[in-house]
């Protein structure tokens, strides 16, 4: 085969990673700007992630971010982990049309069409069966694990398309119960899978905007609505403080996540 | 039972259909029962009340007495050009949008497709990388860049290059450059999925015949890859259509996107049935490409099945 290395070929590729690291980089330097100017380097200062700590209502939003993606993430991969092996293993499956539309449909949903209906939703139905009364941290999660179970789906399908069953269809001819054989060995295999999926459907839920700020109510502020309020007035340094902390959690969670999934590799 | 009839074991499939009526159910109700409603607002009459709109059934003392419906909201859309011209300039960003991902995330993918494996695995993590760090705080850092005051407009001044600032923030420029910047891993992907598993026998011949390189992409590469470059430009183009961060955040007074119209339609003028008539014909605008998007997907993994 011939592998030519064509000049523009390669500095498009340089255009299109500065494109996206130079953002990111950026802002991680200007987090320890000392100037509150955007531009102006004032000398290297830690003054914004101390004033994020007196922030009560910064704080309070993280932690309700972090409460509805943990939820969120794990109900999202139950439910769509069972999606996929339904979609995937099972034949003849009633309403696979139907299924497998509406999980595909949300990947590429406007969000702002999603958040819209599902606040009607919980509107109609406070009027007809009196729940939720209040909207806030339970609609949205529940919001968020319908949108994140479509990428759940995604990435578990595509790891049961790749997997041995002669393991599992081993301990079914030595007469293992199906559930037992589901939890002895379907879910380890997938493990991979399982975990890749939660911290898809986690960081998106930590991420969201859009849907958050439709069916969220009063008093129940995410981080992203906070942020989103702030930046809408432009730049504003303790945001760069927030993002570079957050770039380091997924740092270390990737990080964590992919030393699991290779060791499991590894040992298998 | 045959254990070939069935390589998964009866037992399991009657566990996992049973267990899998609880995400059916979950779906039917918080997915396509919205919709339902969407629409069924989207017919009903604006009044001051709590619900702002009529309801569809007419209750009687004697139950149901009629439906109250009415295609005044979509007239409306229809009679009021500025709705039009929100649409078709929505459309135009999201094309354009998709465009400029494709010219940029194709040499990328293909760039990518022809590195040795393990080099591959690396360029393909470091597209897929900043997708794990929060959109809104990505979207966010391009304000820091694209100022007036901002990081590109004092490098390039204080090098000489320009003396007045470019305006770069707060336009349609910075919009797309935020559809690029957000949906090119989108892009790249099916594109390098393709392209990866694309059989270079095929150009190894085109070369072995004499074909210049440049011919035999044309001629052999481009064609093949076009199921990629399908998807790719679904993945990035349907969502960017609605999009609302992007222009809310980057875009000027005059960039007119749908969704940023949406959220103005509910959160401040509250005409809940405009605003349901406005997503049910985003979504009628959308339903051909998504529908494409889910053949394609279904293919795919059909395929492995």
């Amino acid at each position: 085969m011939t592998r030519r290395r064509s000049p523009l070929l390669i500095s498009i590729a340089c255009f299109g990673y500065a494109l996206l690291y130079v953002p990111i980089v950026s802002v991680v330097i200007y987090s320890f700007n000392a100037s509150r100017l955007v531009t102006l380097w004032g000398g290297f200062s830690t003054r914004w992630y101390v004033s994020l700590l007196a922030d009560d209502k910064l704080l309070s939003a993280a932690l309700l971010s972090l409460r509805i993606a943990v939820v969120s993430a794990t109900l999202a991969t139950a439910l769509g982990a069972l999606v996929a092996l339904a979609l995937q293993r099972v034949r003849r499956l009633p309403g696979r049309i139907l299924l497998s539309g509406m999980i595909t449909a949300p990947l590429v949903m406007p969000e702002i069409i999603t958040g819209l209906s599902l606040l009607f939703l919980f509107i109609s139905m406070a009027s007809l069966i009196g729940w939720p009364l209040n909207r806030g941290a339970s609609t949205i999660t529940i919001a968020h694990i319908t949108f994140s179970m479509a990428y759940v789906v995604v990435v578990v399908r595509s790891r049961l398309a790749v997997l041995d069953e002669s393991l599992e269809e081993a301990a079914m001819d030595l007469g293992g119960r199906p559930v037992a054989v589901f939890f002895d060995i379907t879910v380890p295999m997938l493990l991979p899978a399982l975990v890749s999926g939660w911290l898809l459907a986690f960081t998106l839920s930590l991420d969201d905007l859009v849907i958050s700020s439709f069916v969220s109510g009063p008093g129940a502020t995410t981080l992203p609505m906070l942020i989103f309020a702030k930046v809408r007035l432009g730049v504003t340094p303790d945001i760069n403080a927030i993002t570079t902390i957050i770039i380091a959690l997924v740092i270390i969670a990737v990080t964590t996540a992919s030393l699991i999934t290779g060791r499991r590799r590894a040992t298998m | 039972m045959s254990h070939d009839a069935n390589k998964y074991g009866p037992p399991t499939q009657r566990w996992l259909r049973r267990a899998v009526r609880l995400p059916y159910l979950w779906l039917l109700l918080f997915f396509l029962a919205p919709f339902l409603i969407i629409f069924k607002i989207s017919i009903a009459d604006p009044i001051v009340a709590q619900p702002p709109f009529t309801a569809l059934l007419v209750w009687g003392a004697h139950g149901i007495q009629g439906i109250r419906a009415t295609v005044e909201n979509y007239a409306f859309l229809f009679r009021d050009s500025y709705y039009g011209i929100i649409y078709l300039s929505s459309l135009k960003m999201a094309a354009i949008g998709t465009l400029l991902s494709l010219l940029l995330g194709y040499p990328m993918a293909y760039f990518i497709a022809r590195q040795p494996p393990r080099r591959r695995q690396i360029l393909l993590l470091a597209v897929i990388l900043p997708f794990w760090i929060s959109f809104l705080l990505r979207i966010y850092a391009w304000i820091g860049l694209l100022g007036n005051h901002g990081v590109i407009n004092h490098f390039l001044m204080s090098v000489g290059i320009i003396h007045q600032p470019l305006t770069m923030l707060y336009n349609d420029f910075a919009v797309y450059l935020g559809i690029v910047y957000s949906y090119l891993p989108f892009m790249i992907l099916p594109l390098y999925s393709n392209l990866e598993r694309l059989n270079l026998d095929l150009l190894d011949a085109a070369a072995d015949l004499g074909a210049r390189p440049w011919r035999a992409f044309v001629d052999v590469t481009l064609p093949l890859s076009i199921p990629g470059i399908v998807g790719g430009c679904l993945l990035v183009f349907i969502p960017a259509v609605g999009e609302f961060t992007i222009p809310a955040l980057l875009g000027g007074a005059d960039t007119l996107m749908i969704g940023r119209v949406l959220w103005d339609e509910f959160f401040v003028s509250r005409d809940w049935p405009v605003a349901s008539a406005v997503s049910v014909v985003l979504l009628l605008l959308l339903i051909a490409p998504i529908v494409w998007f889910q053949h394609l997907q279904n293919r795919e993994l059909e395929a492995t099945r």
